[in-house]
């Protein structure tokens, strides 16, 4: 036993010294990590140089099997590296997304991750739209008394003013239409009206609290991507990036505009992966499919002003299309309620009054551009929203939720919280996993070696009687073990991130983020990777390192332990009895 | 240089009984001197090379090298002693096959502590006369080249005592002469004492000293001696 300690002193101190050189990189990271680990490994190697060499040889001269045996290992460390790089990747997209430049997501009741992933991502289906005036309570006065003059109550009030300054003269004419306008308001429009509450003439009621308010509405297609409607805010004043530092650019032509000369309310703007993808460049038309990527398509036809500089977030696969001209299309007019269905004249429905009241004489529009849709018949799928301060953030969802209308979320608390429920815990059964295969290779370096052994006592006792001591032969084949392993390992960090960075040009396509061949896994807290909660800010700083920086310790460490067996075995070699074989 | 006294070894047999192998009440070597000691095959030769290498351990008995006592060494320290001390030439040459001449060489220097020295192995191959065979590896070499190979291996850490285990027994004739006068101009040229075992007379009669291991060794007394030349046959 005191014996067996001495033989396995020298390695035991390597490894001792690395996983200090380890702690060490704590403070002063990878760089002085690794001048202590050259230093270590040149003051090791150099006192054991003859031994190694020893090993060395004794591994070529079972070439075949050496190659075969380090090859199993170098595939279970590239699969290691490619979950790592994975991990990274998934890592770097969720921070880029950290900040989205808005910290409440307002959509209808119903499931919050489902609204977060659908308004963030584009992924799953929305939820349910909410009205339009809801969203006009996030605005000023003045946004409202716009957007309010498009509304059929307005509307129906001026025909209202029209029959009652010129009664005698238009009542016979407009008799029909002051019908079909007074069907067209809601309910609960006239009410405001007849009792006098003029909804421009407030702010709206979230108005106090809201910096930036910005509308999303989904549900239409191009191609696999999908399409949004919403106005030139979402790419004038948002920002993304880790720390939201990043503005939006147009590597072509410009933002959208909420009408133009040339192309009225249908200008559009495009994602840097759908313009790759789809070929897209300046002055295209499309007609976005309605509710289904393979869905019928619109008439309306879109012009593309814009291609976005690539970002790295979900907005790189997205189209963005003026609100104003998604209203526009077909389909996306919301019917119109009428309390007294049998009001309806008979032979008329609700879009054929729609469309009665639009083709009518544009009252606050110029004669050239379409009439916008009236507010009543809007619905937006997400608001996006920027509080004036963090309190508001804290106080408005709250007051929010507790309404009839809507919900509000904090998209960041439920991207993190679908990162640390659901990501990282698979992310951490594939490292588990990768890690296991690594162990099963490490395995087969044990039966390579043990099964040379039968082969090699007379080499192992003719060593001895040279003067080798056991420890000596035994310390020769866990070198022989080691350089296997850790011979595999590198080979197989090779591999790995050679496929990543093979595969890069796609992972940047659909992340955005770009991935190098020396690039390591980023840094993560390795005791919250193995499942750990930290309290401490010092303790957690510790321990943030790339986890790719603890492969070559893991694997000596490995191979010093698979390789014990065969070592035992060559340490009880009996030397008289074996010579003479 | 060498002595060797009341040195007994016993092998445990198995179904228990002991299995007697060496007794010997005596033995020295002077510094420098070279003596062979003949003796029939099986007789135990082989084992009292490796007991006074330290390859194995002595069941009684003291063997003092240099005013050192082996058997009161640990393992660890009579194979560091043997790896700086003791030179050994084995009869079947002994030399890993995946290691060239140079490098068999340098695995004698591997084992002792502080001696690496690759000049002194290229030294002692072109002595034996193989200059131009150091990067070649045993199955390129001839049997005799492979022997003279283990001679210098066994010279490389300048050891005080060089035991040579039948060292011609697998070479062919012609080079047999070649190789014990190799052994010997070595040995006598470093002051090197030699130890030679072999069961060929013709060997054992250029020695000046020549040892029976049947007079010393009690174990193999009861049996005849072997034939000498000149001597009339023994009836028993």
């Amino acid at each position: 036993m005191q014996a067996l300690q001495r033989i396995s002193g020298r390695l035991f101190v390597l490894f001792v010294l690395l996983v200090l050189s380890v702690l060490v990189t704590f403070f002063f990271r990878l760089f002085v990590f690794l001048v202590l680990f050259v230093l270590v490994a040149f003051f090791f190697f150099r006192r054991n140089a003859a031994l190694l060499r020893v090993a060395l040889r004794s591994v070529q001269q079972r070439g075949v099997a050496s190659l075969l045996t380090a090859f199993s290992m170098a595939l279970g460390i590239m699969l290691v590296v490619s979950v790592l790089a994975i991990h990274g990747v998934i890592y770097q997209s969720f921070s880029t997304n950290a900040s989205l430049g808005y910290n409440i997501i307002i959509g209808a009741k119903g499931g919050k991750l489902q609204l977060t992933l659908n308004t963030v991502y584009y992924l799953s289906q929305p939820v349910e739209n909410i009205p339009y005036e809801f969203y006009l309570e996030f605005k000023d006065q003045e946004a409202r008394g716009y957007d309010y003059q498009f509304a059929l109550t307005r509307y129906a009030e001026h025909l209202q003013r029209s029959v009652e300054q010129s009664p005698g003269a238009m009542l016979a004419g407009m008799n029909g239409v002051l019908a079909i306008g007074s069907q067209c308001v809601t309910s609960t429009a006239l009410e405001t009206i007849r009792q006098g509450q003029d909804p421009t003439a407030r702010p709206g009621r979230f108005r106090a609290f809201t910096q930036l308010a910005i509308p999303l509405c989904l549900g239409d297609y191009y191609g696999r991507f999908r399409v949004v409607g919403t106005t030139p805010e979402m790419f004038g004043a948002l920002s993304f990036g880790p720390t939201g530092e990043r503005k939006y650019s147009f590597g072509e032509g410009r933002n959208f505009q909420t009408w133009n000369k040339d192309h009225g309310y249908f200008e559009a703007v495009v994602g840097a992966t759908v313009a790759d993808e789809k070929g897209m460049k300046l002055g295209d038309q499309f007609s976005p499919a309605h509710g289904d990527p393979d869905g019928h398509g619109h008439e309306r036809k879109f012009t593309v002003v814009g291609i976005l500089g690539r970002t790295g977030t979900p907005n790189d696969r997205a189209v963005f299309i003026n609100m104003e001209g998604f209203y526009l299309m077909d389909d996306h007019a919301k019917p119109i309620e009428s309390e007294d269905d049998e009001e309806v004249s008979e032979g008329e429905d609700a879009e054929t009054v729609n469309e009665a009241a639009n083709q009518e004489t544009v009252l606050v529009v110029p004669q050239d551009r379409l009439q916008p849709l009236p507010i009543e018949q809007r619905e937006v799928t997400a608001i996006l929203l920027r509080t004036v301060d963090p309190i508001s953030a804290l106080y408005l969802p709250n007051r929010i939720n507790e309404g009839p209308v809507a919900q509000a979320v904090l998209p960041t608390s439920e991207i993190y919280s679908l990162f640390g429920t659901i990501v990282q815990p698979i992310l951490r059964v594939l490292v588990l996993l990768t890690g296991m295969i690594c162990v099963v290779s490490g395995v087969s370096i044990l039966v390579s070696i043990y099964n040379s052994m039968s082969d090699r006592r007379h080499e192992i006792a003719v060593m001895r009687a040279l003067g080798a001591r056991r420890g000596t032969v035994l310390q020769i084949v866990l070198w022989e073990s080691i350089i296997l392993s850790v011979g595999g390992g590198l080979l197989g960090w090779c591999m790995g991130h050679g496929l990543v960075a093979a595969a890069s040009p796609k992972i940047e396509a659909q992340t955005g983020v770009s991935i190098g061949f020396f690039d390591l896994a980023p840094p993560v807290n390795l005791l919250e990777m193995l499942g750990a909660e930290v309290s401490s800010d010092w303790v957690r700083q510790w321990f943030m390192l790339s986890p790719e920086v603890l492969l070559i310790p893991v694997l000596i460490l490995l191979a010093v332990l698979v390789g014990l067996i065969p070592g035992l075995a060559a340490y009880r070699t009996d030397v008289a009895k074996s010579l003479g074989k | 240089m060498l002595k060797v006294h009341n040195l007994k070894k016993t092998y445990t047999q198995p179904n228990g009984q002991p299995l007697h192998v060496l007794d010997v009440p005596a033995f020295h070597l002077d510094r420098g001197e070279q003596a062979v000691l003949v003796g029939r095959s099986g007789g135990g030769k082989t084992t009292l090379l490796h007991v006074i290498a330290g390859i194995s351990h002595a069941t009684a008995g003291d063997v003092t090298i240099d005013g050192v006592p082996l058997n009161r060494l640990s393992e660890a320290g009579r194979d560091r002693f043997r790896a700086g001390m003791i030179g050994y030439v084995f009869q079947t040459f002994n030399l890993l096959p995946a290691f060239t001449a140079l490098e068999n060489v340098l695995l004698g220097m591997t084992f002792a502590r502080g001696k690496h020295d690759r000049g002194r192995a290229e030294r002692l191959l072109a002595r034996v006369g193989l200059a131009d065979r150091m990067s070649h590896r045993p199955a390129a070499m001839s049997v005799g080249e492979q022997q003279r190979v283990a001679v210098a291996r066994s010279l490389a850490n300048s050891p005080r005592l060089l035991l040579a285990d039948e060292p011609t027994a697998n070479i062919d004739p012609a080079n047999q002469q070649n190789i014990i006068d190799l052994v010997r101009e070595t040995a006598r040229e470093e002051s090197i004492s030699l130890l030679l075992v072999t069961h060929a007379m013709e060997v054992a009669d250029q020695f000046d000293r020549v040892d029976r291991l049947e007079d010393i060794n009690r174990v193999g007394q009861e049996l005849p001696p072997p034939q000498m030349p000149g001597e009339p046959v023994a009836t028993p």
